[in-house]
């Protein structure tokens, strides 16, 4: 595809000749790099609450970010207007990071060839509207349907569509075009006279809105919430102290993006202030532990063609058998640290300077049999599924809390628990995975990732794993 | 004196959405700049500058509701916005408690709350790197152990809001911030540790000193260092201020109107009922000049107020907006809170806990085996039902002193107990944004260690 016939090439009339301008602009005090970042992002959502689709918004929001990159520094600014005069100006401010002669840009954009991981033909916010109303409706009879103890359920529908173009002075030009759609279902049950619990589930992906009526249909989704709102109405008061737990398969690989993946973003790493700063090459998890950030899963939340600074994403190994292997890196700790990028520089939006940041990542499947896991434990527990989890990367000690458990009594669950949050440190609870899953799954699509104040989608998976000591925050 | 572009912007959507066939309509306007410099080892990292704008639109067709945004401001990008608004009425539901307030219920606070500092825009950008710049060097400079930095930064925001509505209100109001915050690293053999500090203020004039920041900064990685589990026991935990804050947050999910009506929290169908201790009174307050929860009016167009949520232990208010006062059969608290477009949600103005009479010292001294806690970590909040388990650090209290640092450890309970158990409130209250709590002590939690 040439620019002329990219989406902001048709919309907005964008010549190559501009791009090389504005960059010529933006190096107009003698930087070392500039890139542009256009950005066109649609977004729908339709919420049900009662039994009434009480809202429902579409909107737009387009601009460009211009980057800088003087040595270390970087000069960033941004325009929500198209107008060759306002992209001038935000150029010219992004370019006074820098002080020195300008610098002539290699004229000639060369077109960067990316996968075809989402090729949606008709992305799902170009579906009609009744269609996408209709999935929230289903979910909500499906939740009531599950269980008469179920009493609110609030389902929500979002879709965007993303354009993007990355020109960059190093010559290279990339074009994107990124769907999106998620359902999420929220319910809460109670008994007759008894207190309510909440049970919560969602999915999607950068799927088209067959995905939603073929492989994970509203009724799935439903079911599920419905289903953990009834098993935390027994749900007993969890332990508190230290104990073996299992992880369940999916979700729980939340446990990697907070002990492992943030450790590993180069940024943190060039800066020394990462838990596993300087330890390329050393054992950091057991030797059963292989992670890897892949961006190149087809249809998955966290994937993508090309990066946010125009690199196409690639398959990263982290650690190998528990050897520390590689870090994630973007553009510009690439070139401070002598790498090259890794395909993870993202950012939220045009607003915002692109950062090193994971895409999906997971641990490699092992060989045991997941039941045989639990019947190995005499006294833990078991978690099926988390809400959020958060890490200080520079002590390496994270939390994640478990929002259906269960207690394991000698090789068994015996009994759901209520909500409690885990702690560990990093580097240590990666040594004491002792048992790993033949069942590698990988999360339903519903994760976001903060840093920094910047939020993007990623996926998480996991095997069943056998983690021999963590801190559960219970009260019993 | 005349209305701000923007407030005529906002009116003049409300009129074309009516001519299109909406029976009522709200718009919100919002633009704001933003600069931010974050310095590390002593250099400029990042430098950003600039600006943004957006226009919302919600409209009603008698019950039903449809919403949209738009970036772009021209005839033609509002044009679209309203045609797309106006798309999803259709595939909305009747809900019987959509609408506006009532017209008596609108208005504008009519006293300057000093909102908007006319500082921020002259202060030059050599200056603002120089700020953050003192801020890390005090950090560093404070000991020996504190061998690296995060960073330190200056960021400034002016913006303006403006809303109207087709019930005939239309205002907008100028708001500021400027904050500089430093996130030093101390090391002591293997034992590594960040934290930050900050100060945060309408105008420049009302920040701290950039190189008292740093110092705090550092004083608070340091004393981190070297931190150990306890073991897993009950005892009394205080919250420095920093952690209250976010109990205080808890309390705010517990008594949005949002939550209220669906049942969704542990204090629905409590109102007039002894919820907390009597140490524990919750005010929410939008009419504070300077503060950052202050507004003339909120999100639908109704004036800010004063609400007192919780006195003495009783549970006295939910916050509430106009659609969830309906449900509940109540009036709207003023608390109606959005980004630019869509349904109301609750937010607060300041909302805080009222200080106690003693110093944090002599609450901590009045400890004789305890848990000072500093930071929380996660999610584990559960507002349906009160349980809370979190990740916490902080200084383990003997006797009455702070006697060292622990980490990686949990504290678990339930709120609707944590808030009966609340013993003793401090008298160091202080905002550092909209929600703020005084340094607090409950008499017990489960702590999770070893």
């Amino acid at each position: 595809m040439g620019l002329n016939e990219s989406f902001f090439g048709q919309k907005f009339g964008i010549t190559e000749r501009d791009l090389e301008n504005y960059l010529s602009e933006a190096l107009s005090a003698g930087g070392d790099y500039a890139d542009l970042y256009f950005e066109y992002l649609a977004t729908s959502s339709i919420s049900l609450d009662e039994s009434i689709v009480k809202s429902a918004t579409q909107g737009v929001s387009l601009g460009v970010g211009v980057r800088v990159i003087s040595g270390e520094r970087t000069g960033y600014a941004y325009s929500d207007d198209l107008s060759s005069d306002k992209i001038r100006k935000a150029a010219r401010t992004a370019a006074l990071i820098a002080s020195g002669p300008s610098k002539t840009i290699k004229t000639g954009l060369e077109t960067v060839k990316t996968k075809d991981l989402y090729p949606v033909l008709v992305p799902p916010i170009e579906r009609s509207l009744e269609e996408r109303v209709a999935l929230v409706r289903r979910a909500d009879v499906a939740a009531r349907e599950y269980d008469p103890r179920v009493f609110q359920v609030q389902v929500s529908y979002g879709d965007s569509l993303r354009h993007v173009l990355i020109a960059s002075s190093d010559g290279r030009l990339a074009y994107d075009r990124q769907p999106m759609a998620r359902l999420n279902v929220s319910v809460l049950a109670k008994e007759e006279h008894g207190t309510p619990h909440r049970g919560y589930a969602g999915g999607g992906g950068r799927v088209s809105l067959d995905f939603f009526l073929t492989e994970k249909t509203p009724e799935y989704f439903a079911r599920e919430a419905a289903r953990q709102a009834i098993i935390q109405l027994k749900a007993a008061e969890t332990p508190a102290g230290e104990t073996t737990v299992v992880l369940g398969p999916g979700w729980p690989g939340i446990l990697l993006h907070e002990a492992v993946g943030h450790g590993l973003e180069a940024d943190f790493n060039r800066k020394g202030v990462s838990a596993f700063s300087n330890r390329i090459g050393q054992q950091v998890a057991s030797p059963l532990c292989t992670v890897v950030d892949d961006g190149t899963i087809p249809g998955r939340r966290g994937s993508l063609n090309t990066d946010d600074e125009g690199i196409p994403t690639q398959r990263n190994v982290l650690i190998e058998n528990g050897i520390l292997r590689g870090y994630l890196t973007d553009k510009l700790s690439g070139r401070i640290m002598g790498r090259t990028s890794t395909g993870s520089g993202r950012r939220e939006s045009y607003q915002h300077i692109p950062m090193p940041r994971m895409t999906n990542t997971f641990m490699l499947a092992g060989e045991s049999d997941p039941e045989e896991i639990i019947r190995s434990v005499k006294k833990g527990i078991y978690c099926a599924t988390f809400g959020g989890g958060q890490v200080d990367i520079t002590s390496g000690n994270f939390v994640f809390s478990a929002s259906e458990s269960y207690l394991i009594e000698d090789g068994k669950l015996t009994r759901p628990l209520r909500d409690a949050t885990l702690i560990g440190n990093g580097p240590e609870a990666m040594r004491h995975i002792s048992m790993v899953g033949n069942d590698l799954r990988l999360d339903e699509g519903i994760g976001i990732c903060g840093k920094e104040g910047q939020s993007v989608p990623v996926g998480v998976g996991i095997p069943t794993v056998r983690i021999d000591r963590m801190t559960v925050g219970g009260t019993a | 004196m005349s209305n701000h572009p923007y407030e005529e912007l906002a009116a003049r959507v409300v009129r074309l959405a009516l001519e299109r066939g909406a029976t009522d309509a709200e718009c919100t306007v919002v633009e704001g700049d933003e600069f931010s410099v974050n310095i590390r080892m002593q250099d400029v990292e990042s430098l950003k500058e600039a600006g943004s704008r957006g226009v919302g639109l919600r409209v009603l067709q008698g019950k039903r509701t449809g919403s949209a945004y738009t970036s772009d401001l021209s005839d033609d990008g509002i044009d679209r916005m309203i045609r797309s608004a106006m798309d999803l009425v259709a595939v909305t539901t009747e809900d019987p408690y959509a609408g506006l307030p009532d017209p008596s219920e609108l208005g504008s606070l009519s006293a300057d709350l000093g909102l908007f500092s006319d500082d921020i825009p002259q202060l030059k950008t050599e200056f603002k790197i120089e700020q953050a710049r003192r801020a890390e060097e005090a950090a560093l400079a404070f000991d020996p152990r504190i061998a690296n930095s995060e960073g330190a930064s200056f960021d400034s925001y002016t913006g303006i809001r403006a809303f109207a509505n087709s019930r005939g209100f239309s205002g907008s109001y100028r708001s500021s911030s400027c904050s500089i915050s430093a996130v030093p690293v101390a090391r002591q053999g293997e034992s590594m540790e960040r934290d930050y500090w900050y100060s945060v203020a309408r105008g420049y004039a009302g920040l701290e000193d950039a190189a008292e920041i740093g110092r705090k900064a550092a004083q608070r990685a340091i004393r981190r260092l070297g931190a150990r589990k306890v073991a897993t026991q009950k005892a009394p935990v205080v919250f420095d201020p920093r952690v209250a804050r976010s109990l205080l947050d808890n309390i705010f999910e517990a008594v949005n109107g949002d939550a209220v009506y669906r049942k969704a929290s542990f204090l629905a169908g409590k109102l007039g009922e002894k919820i907390a201790s009597e140490k524990v009174t919750v005010i929410d307050d939008a009419t504070i000049p300077f503060l950052f929860g202050s507004s003339p009016f909120d999100d639908e167009g109704v004036p800010s107020r004063r609400t007192v949520v919780i006195e003495k232990g009783v549970l006295k208010s939910y916050l509430l907006n106009t659609y969830t006062a309906r449900k509940l059969g109540m009036k709207t608290t003023g608390n109606a809170s959005r980004g630019i477009t869509g349904s109301a949600g609750i937010g607060h103005g300041n909302f805080y806990l009222e200080k106690g009479d003693i110093s944090p010292e002599k609450l901590i001294a009045s400890v004789k085996n305890g848990f000072y806690v500093t930071e929380l970590m996660g999610f584990g909040v559960n507002t349906v039902t009160g349980d809370y388990s979190r990740g916490a650090a902080g200084l383990w209290i003997e006797d009455g002193e702070l006697a060292y640092p622990v980490s990686e450890v949990t504290i678990a309970g339930n709120l609707k107990q944590m808030l009966c158990d609340v013993e003793a409130v401090a008298d160091d209250l202080e905002f550092r944004g909209s929600v703020a709590a005084p340094t607090l002590l409950i008499g017990e939690m489960t702590i999770s260690g070893h």
